[in-house]
């Protein structure tokens, strides 16, 4: 026998025009949750799902220098990390700024409040440039490493530096190829950009910066 | 309904269409047919294993053209025997049992079910299946390789996996295909999950609510959230164990180890670094093969007895609990690696714990099936083994969870028992119900009712006969992994092993009747009506097969929660989701 009947909704059919006025919410029974008929944008939760992936990867990467670290076999040896890193996470910091002053001027432009998209492109161009002018210092700081003879398998502590550096540069330029696409999508022959993209792309980035001040944390602090 | 990212329009190539696709439905197909392939090379790696423990100095024909090496005049070597095993376990774990009910069914059914038009990203979703295609053909090629496969297991315990070829043969490049090979089906994996999520919460139709959600929808969603932590941390597992194979770093081997009279060039490494992440991934990947099982089975037994479960919200909360439970409880595959002792209580107490809700789970499927008047059909028969299969292996798992029983019994075939049982077996009794229900709807073809019944009895029957000594073998002291029972105190053992080995031919073979079935009923069944089972779901209110946007220019509506079956004062026993039929108030 059934356990969960209830009065079905009343729901007047309405014409949709995509994008414009949502149609009206059905009446629900009482004890569930109410939908509510936002277009809700996958790009936007999606971005969130995967930085939880990403976020649970470096967990498991933390967690393995931690039980490295602690290795009986006490090879543990400090290194100094390159001044370099200081000067590109400030980079990274102002590529941040830059690209949330980008997407204030697309919104505006987007919703026609006063920004043109010629002030849009030119935060994202800065933001693209001072991105690939991070990942720049990295190889840079790469290679100052090197000069001290310290490669990926001399020691545990340059392993995790060159590993937790790459692996957090890929994740950037992964972010690059999503502003391109932004940039892309924003120039006038192809004006099909949405907000939500934007939005996911710039959470994207900002968390790429979060990511890599913790990553300097433990760059400083661990190794 | 939001559509924002799933515009496509009808595929306009044949490319487009069956090959490239970004049709839910056409790579849910891909999946399931790439999981039908590994499925049965898994069984045939099976078959060699166990006709090599039984008749180990007898050749098998045709094995000496697969490797020269590792069969030399087709009598297999102990070490192939190993390579064997560690492709065989792959092979099933993560390319069928994976694959087949949470990635293929998914794909198919999930934006269905929720009454989306495809998936949030579809172009995500055509690349997650080929990059879990490149990952098959990567992992085969190592059959290919001069040394062959890998032969640490699948779960390639470091320092064996992690030392290169001087440990034995398969671990050059073989490993390293193994390696990169579960790398891509991360990835596969990852972009698979965000997918099933987004979609989830965010392409609901119009009145689809959480809990309107079909309980295969919440299992595969659960699933999802699941896979998407564990393989997060299986990818830099894998990184991890690539660079000690290829860059010479030391993040698995310790210092000091000599193999084949050469010390190797690693220092300080730890190998119980390599179980915690494999097995922070490894048991959650337990319920991924089981939760969408659980669902399905759900789906069609509250179909076959035209009524709800008891409880819709105790079935959903309970497989929640088991998924948030399976993050705590890695510890206990590793009572025998050497860890603080103290840690194993820790980890044998959630253990213990985690079987609370799959008791539940359970009472609620029988509790509902009492007294209920069940239809037989293959899909309800193969729900039923699938509880049956999940209890008997799941007691034995009450022992495995406490340490001091498990010492005993770790190494033994106890442990081989308990995991195909109540993973291996009942996930894929789950797959063959999904298969029978789901078919008219994939295919818009009946699959043979006859043939399914004869198809469940032979493989119910024979996988008891196969899974159910090996726990008899395991309390008698009988070690896993060995490739022939040489030793005196095994010898008594040897007939259980024949039978098991006979069992296992027989049980094998009832699954060509399946095969048989399914590329018959593919061609030449019954046509099949829009909804043949008379089911309330979503996916029942579209034509069999759906076209390329499930709901054609329509976007539906759900009045009802999803189980409206028997409902005193209806038109029929039952109301779709989407039916406008007021529904009377019960007092």
């Amino acid at each position: 026998m059934a356990t969960t009947v209830h009065e079905p909704p009343m729901i007047t059919e309405q014409p949709t025009n995509g994008g414009g006025a949502p149609p009206a919410i059905p009446p629900l029974e009482e004890r569930l949750r109410s939908v509510s008929d936002r277009q809700p944008e996958p790009a936007r939760t999606g971005i969130w799902v995967a930085l939880a992936a990403i976020a649970m990867s470096f967990a498991a990467f933390t967690s393995a220098l931690i039980v490295r670290q602690g290795s009986p076999a006490n090879d543990w040896q400090h290194i100094l990390i390159p001044r370099i890193l200081y000067f590109n996470t400030a980079i990274l910091i102002l590529s941040s700024l830059t690209l949330e002053i980008a997407r204030r001027k697309t919104a505006s432009f987007i919703r026609t409040q006063g920004a043109t998209r010629g002030q849009a492109m030119a935060w994202l161009f800065a933001t693209l440039g001072l991105g690939l002018a991070f990942v720049t210092g990295q190889y840079v700081a790469w290679l100052q490493l090197r000069s001290e003879g310290l490669y990926l398998s001399t020691n545990p502590n340059s392993s995790f530096f060159y590993l937790l550096t790459a692996v957090h540069a890929i994740h950037v330029l992964g972010g690059l190829g999503g502003l391109a696409r932004v940039i892309r999508r924003l120039a006038p022959a192809t004006p099909i950009l949405r907000k939500s993209t934007m939005d996911a792309t710039s959470y994207y980035w900002h968390f790429m910066g979060i990511l890599w001040i913790y990553l300097l944390c433990i760059l400083v602090f661990k190794l | 309904m939001s559509q924002e990212a799933a515009h496509h329009g009808p595929p306009t190539s044949f490319i487009r269409k069956y090959i490239f696709s970004v049709d839910h439905k056409v790579i849910g197909k891909q999946y399931y047919g790439l999981a039908l392939v590994a499925v049965f090379t898994g069984m045939i790696l099976s078959w060699l294993m166990r006709f090599h423990l039984v008749w180990p100095n007898a050749a098998i024909p045709g094995l000496q053209s697969l490797s020269k090496v590792g069969a030399p005049g087709g009598v297999m070597t102990p070490e192939y025997y190993l390579s064997l095993l560690t492709m065989h376990g792959t092979l099933m774990v993560f390319f069928v049992l994976t694959n087949a009910p949470f990635a293929a069914f998914g794909n198919y059914f999930l934006p269905i079910q929720i009454g989306a038009e495809d998936m949030a990203f579809p172009r995500f979703n055509m690349m997650s299946f080929w990059v879990t295609f490149v990952a098959f053909v990567v992992l085969m090629s190592a059959f290919f390789v001069p040394d062959g496969p890998p032969i640490s297991g699948w779960t390639a315990y470091a320092p064996l996996s992690a030392v290169g070829s001087d440990a034995g043969p398969g671990l050059g490049m073989g490993q390293n295909l193994w390696a990169i090979s579960i790398a891509l089906f991360c990835i596969a994996s990852l972009l698979g999950a965000l997918n099933f999520i987004s979609t989830t919460l965010d392409l609901r139709s119009k009145g689809m609510t959480l809990m309107r959600m079909p309980i295969s929808t919440w299992a595969w969603f659960i699933t999802s959230c699941i896979a998407l932590l564990a393989f997060a941390v299986l990818l830099p597992a894998c990184l991890l164990l690539i660079l000690d194979r290829i860059a010479g770093t030391s993040f698995f081997v310790p210092g000091g180890l000599m193999i084949s009279d050469r010390l190797q060039p690693h220092s300080g490494g730890s190998p119980l670094l390599w179980q915690h992440l494999f097995w922070f991934f490894g048991h959650p990947e337990v319920y991924i093969a089981i939760l969408p099982a659980m669902g399905i089975v759900s789906h069609i037994l509250i179909n076959s007895m035209r009524k709800p479960l008891l409880s819709h919200r105790v079935v959903i909360a309970s497989m929640l609990s088991i998924g948030f439970l399976s993050y705590m409880v890695w510890g206990h595959h590793m009572f025998l690696s050497g860890m603080n002792p103290f840690s194993a209580l820790v980890f044998s107490f959630p253990t213990l714990v985690i079987t609370i809700p799959a008791t539940i789970l359970t009472l609620i499927w029988l509790g509902s099936l009492y007294g209920s008047r069940l239809q037989i059909t293959s899909a309800s028969l193969f729900a039923l083994g699938f509880i049956s299969m999940f209890v008997s292996g799941g007691v034995s798992g009450f022992f495995l969870a406490q340490p001091s029983i498990d010492i005993y019994l770790h190494a033994t075939y106890f442990v081989v028992g308990h995991f195909h049982l109540v993973m291996g077996v009942a996930a894929i009794f789950g797959i063959f119900a999904g298969t029978y229900f789901w078919f008219p709807k994939m295919s818009g073809h009946m699959m043979n009712e006859a043939l399914g019944k004869i198809h469940f009895w032979f493989t119910f029957v024979g996988t008891y006969c196969i899974f159910m000594p090996f726990h008899y073998l395991g309390l008698a002291g009988n070690v896993r992994r060995y490739s022939s029972f040489v030793d005196d105190y095994l010898q008594p053992l040897l007939p259980v092993h024949k039978f098991i080995t006979i069992a296992a031919f027989c049980t094998g073979a009832a699954q060509l009747v399946f095969l048989f079935n399914l590329i018959y009923s593919r061609f030449k069944g019954a046509p099949a009506p829009d909804n043949p089972w008379n089911a309330t779901s979503l996916e029942w209110t579209v034509p069999s097969p759906p076209p390329w946007n499930n709901f054609g220019d329509k976007h539906p509506v759900v009045y009802h929660d999803p189980y409206q079956y028997g409902v005193e004062g209806a038109s029929a026993d039952f109301i779709m989701q989407d039916s406008p039929e007021k529904v009377p108030v019960q007092s």
